[in-house]
């Protein structure tokens, strides 16, 4: 979990840095004709390209009863089209070199192809043809279906702290379908058909939902070009209203226990926060909060020396590992959270407390100015990283605009990020982490019912 | 295969492990896979220049020089993974490798932490079986490089294992070992390389008794027999000149600990001895059996690795492609994540099968992975199975280079086993030269049916309900 979290903010900071690509690679921007929007990064290190497709669709935009469809039907884009068989898709990828797969969050579901540039346009004809064409077989959809629910026992039945966050989430959000796993509940899939699956794929699967991304040795004009003879030939059709089905007001402390084999348990905090809601003047005037939370979250949680695994896991030594995470670029609402394990011997009572404790004294101590400015410099250097990668960019780009903030989000999130002061964090510190609106998880470990009574024996676990 | 970036990996990206790790993909494969794919995937048009060297300090450096970025990566390789840890001292390794950044020369713990956050400087590396290394990502402008490889410097060469520090990680090692004993996957894993490998420095595990039992002394002994720059391998890769990136590696080596008079801790390590096919059953509750099988096989240099990687590909490398997805997955919908793979190590690293599937259909699940794999030992791959194989891996080589990040992974490996410099760049007609007769010959020789180990974790098969190992 602590990896999980770290790994998070790591990102989360990166996100906001980027485009300072200022020193680095041109992106062009264009929307066809129906609707597509074209993003080209020319990125021209290596004689490669990363494509990718997102479409504006995950699971908050499901329903009860069919929750994990918009997964599911991720699944099903690799099984065929009338033009390309089922698992012929992976293999032409492979034919040409290249690496393929795709990903579903609350917010997108995404494409994508790793490839040698001689290839990208044989993948923008591919991609565009699932983009309308998809067979949805049933046959297919049968088998495919129980690969779900193994990729479900796998990452969340069999994962206790997955559990943890499973249930943690659907006890924060009552009205938000934030509420609900991505990969749907278990009782949802058994049920889940071929049909349900098709209702979402016409309702969702059109050029007007969706974010071309390519970064790349690519000339950007030829990428368009491509792009105009290939998803350009589809047409645009409306969308469905979206419901914003926002979250009322939490007003009381929620809690909830866990049960799952483990040794130590674990505790997980959320708080309700506020979320980066656009780019205009206006709105970048009312996030403040946000990105001062972003920067509370790197004085707790963003390197090895900072404030939580400085103060609770090597000095007082109540928590065997504590994590931060704070997602505030979202489509849905933002949690502000907190996890820890508790050190063998102590209760995860008392390390609640010290977590809080920790919060608590931000708010009133405030923090040190070299703490910001340490926070800063790893932001900047982040930025620069990045352009090591043509995948975490294209990433980037493909998830700030899918979400609604426009791919340059990145430039002025940073600019926000370095304005924050230490009087900002001090402030959110003391105006987010009240009861109520918190809700905390915590993980009773069980004893495995079936571990050998005797420890195993010598030759076998050594 | 995309949630390969969720698992953490031997050097894992934080960024793209962030975007992964609440987000659903479409296959997994094992954390391994990534440090295999290192070695595995090197094929290609022509690598990137590699100039190589030896310190004055006796370090082995190589050095690919790339301006694109104003960013430099260092890794630096020591023969001092879990391997090498004496008798008795299982964990040692481990525990040494991340005592080093905390607390050395005259640098605290929250000094260093401080002064590489100060700087935007990441710290990384680990331990396998038998490497321990340390990585630096810095910016390239000279202060801040500087700065960043200071810091490294004290770290190899000044370690000051702070007993209260040392007793804390201890603990905590002890605590996360004993967590990670609840997990099935672990247990798993831990069956297959024990019995693999009995007791063989590779078969040896730490436990949460000899974790205990290590003491500040073991950390300092074990540093100072095994991080010596004679076991020691320096990669550079990008923003220096060849002339700064002598002085870097001399500088990060210099200091290292003396080679003892009696010319030090061995570098070999023992032969491998074969197993004898045996089926382990661990009990667990999971809702999914984790089943592995596999044997030990081959040793990093050997002339099978191309028949043996471009077979494996057919196989169950090929990701959503490979005859074990097709079978296991695609076919009956047993599993989210099955693949096999070599690990080639200094003696002979494992072949691997891997999966995991709802606990009332391990036995027919085991039963379709053991038929692929008897139906391809017999036959190998077709020859339209093979063209397939050799494209991917031939068109997919830049893919392989494409950052820096990639160039330190694969660079690091050529040096610290010792392969050919022109590795790279003969990589893809090596590819291209394998035949189906080259394949099943190899495979016939390196996976053979009485040496092959199966763990069955987490199942109610009767080996399961029985307990215990066989």
């Amino acid at each position: 979990m602590k990896r999980m979290l770290r790994g998070m903010l790591a990102f989360t900071l990166l996100l906001e840095g980027s485009l300072a690509l200022a020193a680095g690679a041109p992106v062009f921007e264009t929307r066809l004709d129906n609707g597509l929007k074209v993003l080209v990064m020319e990125d021209r290190r290596a004689p490669t390209a990363v494509q990718m497709v997102w479409y504006r669709v995950g699971s908050v935009d499901e329903v009860n009863g069919t929750t994990g469809v918009a997964h599911a039907l991720e699944h099903m884009m690799f099984k065929g089209t009338p033009k390309v068989g089922a698992g012929e898709f992976s293999k032409r990828v492979a034919a040409a070199g290249g690496r393929d797969n795709a990903f579903t969050n609350r917010d997108y579901t995404a494409y994508f192809q790793q490839i040698p540039k001689e290839r990208l346009r044989d993948m923008m004809a591919l991609e565009a043809d699932r983009m309308r064409h998809l067979t949805l077989a049933p046959a297919e959809f049968a088998k495919e279906i129980k690969v779900v629910m193994e990729e479900r026992r796998l990452r969340t039945d069999d994962q206790p702290t997955a559990l943890l966050s499973e249930g943690l989430n659907s006890v924060a959000f009552q009205a938000s379908p934030y509420r609900v796993p991505v990969i749907g509940w278990m009782d949802d899939l058994e049920h889940m058909t071929a049909t349900d699956l098709r209702a979402f794929y016409d309702r969702w699967y059109v050029p007007n939902n969706a974010t071309l991304v390519v970064v790349g040795d690519v000339d950007h004009q030829q990428v368009v070009r491509w792009a105009k003879e290939t998803y350009g030939l589809l047409k645009a059709r409306p969308l469905p209203v979206r419901k914003p089905q926002d979250e009322p007001v939490q007003a009381g402390i929620r809690r909830l226990t866990v049960k799952a084999p483990a040794e130590l348990p674990s505790v997980l905090l959320a708080w309700k926060a506020p979320k980066i809601t656009g780019m205009d003047a206006k709105a970048m005037a009312n996030d403040a909060d946000s990105y001062a939370l972003d920067v509370l979250a790197a004085l707790l949680d963003g390197y090895d020396g900072a404030r939580l695994n400085t103060r609770l896991v090597k000095e007082s030594r109540i928590a065997q590992d504590v994590g931060v995470g704070y997602d505030n670029v979202g489509r849905g609402p933002a949690l502000f959270m907190v996890q820890a394990t508790p050190a063998p011997g102590k209760t995860p009572a008392e390390v609640e407390a010290a977590l809080r404790a920790e919060i608590a004294r931000i708010a009133n101590e405030g923090v040190k100015d070299e703490e910001l400015v340490r926070a800063r410099a790893q932001m900047l250097a982040a930025q620069v990283y990045k352009r090591d990668s043509m995948f975490a960019q294209a990433m980037e780009m493909g998830e700030l605009e899918t979400v609604g903030l426009g791919w340059r989000a990145t430039d002025l999130m940073i600019e926000r990020l370095k304005a924050v002061t230490a009087a900002d964090v001090a402030r959110v510190a003391k105006a987010y982490f009240g009861d109520d609106t918190l809700t905390v998880g915590v993980l009773d470990p069980q004893p495995l019912k079936d571990r050998p009574a005797a420890p195993p024996p010598s030759g076998m676990l050594h | 295969m995309s949630v390969s970036l969720a698992v953490p990996r031997h050097f894992a990206s934080p960024a793209i492990g962030r975007a992964f790790s609440r987000v659903l993909g479409r296959a997994l494969v094992p954390a391994f896979f990534g440090l295999v794919a290192a070695g595995l995937a090197l094929p290609a048009a022509a690598g990137p220049r590699i100039d190589t060297w030896t310190a004055p300090s006796g370090a082995k450096v190589l050095f690919v020089e790339s301006h694109v970025l104003p960013v430099v990566d260092v890794q630096v390789d020591f023969a001092a993974g879990s391997a090498y840890a004496p008798a008795g001292k299982a964990g040692v390794a481990g525990l040494t490798r991340g005592l080093l950044s905390q607390g050395a020369g005259n640098l605290s713990e929250q000094a260093i932490a401080d002064r590489l956050a100060d700087l935007g400087a990441q710290l990384g590396g680990g331990v396998d079986p038998d490497r321990a290394s340390l990585s630096l990502r810095t910016l390239s402008d000279a202060p801040t490089r500087d700065g960043a490889l200071a810091v490294l410097r004290t770290v190899l060469a000044a370690p000051a294992f702070p007993a209260d520090v040392v007793a804390r990680e201890r603990d905590r090692a002890v605590a996360a070992l004993k967590e990670s004993l609840t997990r099935p996957e672990t247990l798993a894993s831990r069956a297959f390389w024990q019995n693999l490998y009995g007791d063989h420095p590779y078969g040896r595990q730490a436990t949460p008794e000899s974790i205990a039992a290590l003491t500040r002394d073991d950390l300092a002994a074990y540093w100072k027999a095994h991080y010596t720059a004679r076991r020691a391998t320096v990669t550079l890769v990008g923003d220096l000149t060849q002339a700064q990136a002598e002085a870097v590696a001399q500088d990060l080596t210099a200091g290292l600990p003396a080679e003892a008079a009696n010319g030090g801790a061995s570098l070999a390590l023992p032969a491998v001895t074969p197993p004898k096919a045996t089926t382990v059953a661990v009990a667990h509750p999971a809702a999914q059996s984790h089943l592995f099988i596999g044997s030990p096989t081959f040793k990093r240099g050997d002339p099978d690795f191309f028949p043996l990687v471009v077979g494996n590909y057919v196989l169950g490398g090929g990701g959503f492609v490979s005859r074990l997805m097709k079978e296991v997955r695609e076919k009956r919908g047993y599993a989210y994540s099955v693949y096999s793979y070599f690990l080639p190590l200094k003696e002979e690293g494992p072949f691997q099968i891997g999966l995991q599937t709802k606990r009332d259909q391990a036995g027919a699940a085991l039963k379709v992975v053991r038929d692929t794999l008897a139906e391809f030992i017999a036959k190998g791959p077709t020859e339209s199975e093979l063209q397939a194989a050799k494209d991917n891996l031939v068109g997919g080589f830049p893919l392989r280079l494409d950052s820096n990040r990639k160039l330190l992974d694969q660079v690091a490996t050529i040096g610290f086993y010792g392969l050919p410099l022109d590795w790279l760049d003969r990589y893809t007609e090596r590819v291209k030269a394998v035949t189906v007769t080259q394949i099943k010959d190899a495979f016939a020789r390196h996976v053979q049916d009485a040496r092959l180990v199966t763990v069955e974790v987490a199942t109610d098969l009767p080996d399961a309900q029985a307990g215990a190992a066989r």
